[in-house]
């Protein structure tokens, strides 16, 4: 049965949809970012105190699926408004990577740093991910998968349990729409699996998932002008017990190159001669 | 109770490798400390799993409930919370999968239970758990010790114990558990699975491969490989960050999130050999790998080593293979 609308209702709904489309309008990203070494074809050294490994000489960026998540947030926003909050942990030389973030898009960066966080797990790092993602507004907090340094592919659920929002790890696609994602996680052997997500919530985005843009010289020149929040122990309402080794769940106790599992036979010689032993082996094999 | 539990991973009916790896390894730290294995499996029809697993645990634990059916860190942080707290294990081993991924983290800071993820070995004693993981892409192992705790957890990497049925198999008791989920999870749902489009080309019936990494460093020096491929009469196939940049479709990609494959050749070229790479054709009959770094990963599974600029070898061989076809012609 038809039944005539009261201008209450009528009003209500109007203003519902405002309200909506307002929400859909202005999504508030916070992307978790990373200051790491290159190494993928850098040859490491263990330092002298077996505990890390030799710093100098090696080029430092953002960390490689950190910029996946950064290049997601930017698209958000110049999709659908709002603003980038990107956020790191780290000395002064981690403030490159932010300038980055802002570069390529980001409105605020935060930088946290303490003597008493070094030597922080993923659990330690989340927590003091955490101390400050709280105080913030968020629909959506962005981050990689894993580092390219620790890799333990943890800090970003750990982080979302804390906040008591839920998450997805290894996300190939994201879908926006009214206070809900559509995600596509990857699974095994190329299969995904497609979820539905509550909003706020964190995702852990996987290498692919975009494709990350270039800055420009002008950008990076504008982004030098905005300033960095830089905040301590003292400003994150935790405690010495809950940062570094002491509110870690794991320590180091040494670092040490892999022993080889088998030892590959050398081919040396001039590149000429290297091809001619390649083609040799081949060949012996039936190959070609 | 058996002290080390671990969980069962399956999906579309199918219980996954890793399972049977962890517990063999859980077999081998349990018999260290006088202690049993129990499985959990979680899912909606899940009794023949559940066979299988109890030739492998002292105690299989199963649930089942069709909001189980499908794989959700949700449902499974729910329920395990709560057979976690019952059984007061002192070890937890969780793949280090897409699965394991998703929920461990966020299980064990629910738990307040010390975790390491990713880790390929395993040592128990006097209460106190150490464990070895990687760093930097495999190019450094660490060791590294848990906060003591009565109860630890653990993500173990793939394919990293070689799974050993325990002769006579075990015949563990199957314990079925009613389901603790209260309601429907709202936070997150499964809706489907989505399946790779067909590719063009099939990567796992060639003969050769060529495959290409981060090396390659430019897609302007894709043509030189390719001819280098086509003289070699060889397929090209790539490592994960080549298909990440767009500079070759998803379906020449080997490794876990890509294919595993098994040629008479895999020609590496400018692959470092990171674990998820390695693991997708480690068993390739012939492994010849070409990278600058004399450390990369990729030479303990290779069994010809060039360090060498592959931009250096890449035309020379190109040559000499032309050489030899003509000779042969």
């Amino acid at each position: 049965m038809f039944r005539k609308r009261s201008y209450e209702q009528k009003f209500y709904d109007v203003a519902k949809s405002t309200f909506s489309a307002l929400e859909r309008n202005s999504l508030d990203v916070v992307v978790c970012v990373k200051h790491v070494p290159e190494t993928a074809e850098a040859e490491l050294k263990i330092d002298s105190s077996g505990k890390s490994i030799e710093k100098t000489g090696l080029v430092f960026d953002i960390n490689e699926w950190d910029d996946y998540a950064l290049e997601e947030a930017v698209r958000i926003k110049e999709k659908q408004g709002g603003t980038v909050t990107a956020i790191t942990i780290g000395s002064q030389d981690s403030e490159s990577t932010l300038r980055k973030c802002l570069a390529r898009g980001a409105d605020k960066a935060i930088r946290l740093t303490d003597p008493k966080f070094e030597g922080s797990d993923a659990y330690a790092t989340a927590k003091i991910l955490h101390s400050t993602i709280k105080t913030l507004h968020y629909d959506l907090i962005l981050c990689g998968l894993q580092s390219g340094d620790d890799g333990n592919a943890a800090v970003g659920p750990i982080l979302a349990e804390l906040l008591g929002i839920p998450h997805a790890t290894m996300v190939k696609k994201l879908e926006l729409a009214t206070g809900t994602a559509k995600v596509n996680r990857e699974l095994e052997g190329g299969l995904e699996e497609q979820l539905e997500i509550r909003l706020p919530a964190l995702l852990a985005v996987s290498t692919g998932i975009n494709e990350p843009r270039y800055v420009s010289i002008m950008g990076i020149r504008k982004a030098m002008q905005k300033e960095i929040t830089v905040k301590t122990l003292a400003d994150t309402g935790l405690t010495e017990n809950d940062v570094g080794t002491a509110g870690s769940w794991t320590t180091i106790d040494k670092l040490y190159v892999p022993p080889v599992e088998k030892q590959a036979e050398p081919i040396k010689g001039t590149p000429d001669e290297i091809a001619t032993k390649i083609t040799e082996i081949i060949k012996s094999r039936g190959l070609i | 109770m058996p002290k080390i539990l671990v969980l069962a991973e399956h999906r579309q009916n199918q219980l996954r490798d890793i399972t049977l790896e962890m517990l063999t390894k859980a077999r081998e730290i349990a018999q260290k400390t006088n202690t049993g294995v129990t499985a959990i499996v979680l899912g909606n029809n899940v009794k023949e799993h559940a066979k299988a697993l109890a030739e492998y645990a002292q105690a299989v634990i199963t649930v089942e409930d069709p909001r189980l059916e499908n794989f959700n860190s949700e449902t499974y942080k729910t329920v395990l919370t709560k057979l976690i707290a019952e059984h007061k294990p002192t070890l937890i081993m969780i793949g280090h999968t897409s699965y394991g991924v998703e929920l461990a983290p966020r299980l064990a800071t629910a738990l307040n239970t010390p975790l390491a993820t990713d880790t390929i070995d395993l040592n128990y004693e006097a209460n106190t758990l150490t464990v070895t993981r990687q760093m930097y892409g495999g190019k450094v192992n660490v060791k590294a010790t848990l906060r003591k705790s009565e109860t630890y957890m653990v993500t173990v990497r793939q394919a990293t114990f070689t799974p050993q049925k325990p002769q006579p198999p075990t015949n563990g008791q199957i314990i079925a558990t009613p389901s603790s989920l209260a309601e429907e999870p709202t936070a997150k749902r499964f809706l489907q699975y989505v399946l790779p489009p067909p590719g063009g080309v099939d990567i796992t019936a060639a003969e050769k491969l060529v495959g290409i990494g981060r090396g390659i460093k430019d897609q302007a020096n894709m043509p030189i490989i390719e001819e280098l491929a086509k003289t070699l009469g060889a397929v090209l196939a790539c490592s994960r960050p080549i298909v990440d940049k767009g500079w070759l479709p998803n379906d020449r990609q080997v490794g876990s999130s890509g294919k595993t494959v098994k040629p008479k050749l895999y020609l590496a070229l400018g692959i470092s050999g990171a674990f998820q790479h390695v693991l997708g054709m480690k068993s390739s009959d012939l492994i010849i790998a070409v990278n600058k770094d004399p450390k990369a990963p990729i030479f303990s599974f290779a069994d010809y080593a060039v360090v060498e600029d592959l931009f250096k070898i890449v035309p020379s061989l190109k040559n000499k293979l032309n050489e030899a076809k003509t000779q042969k012609a």
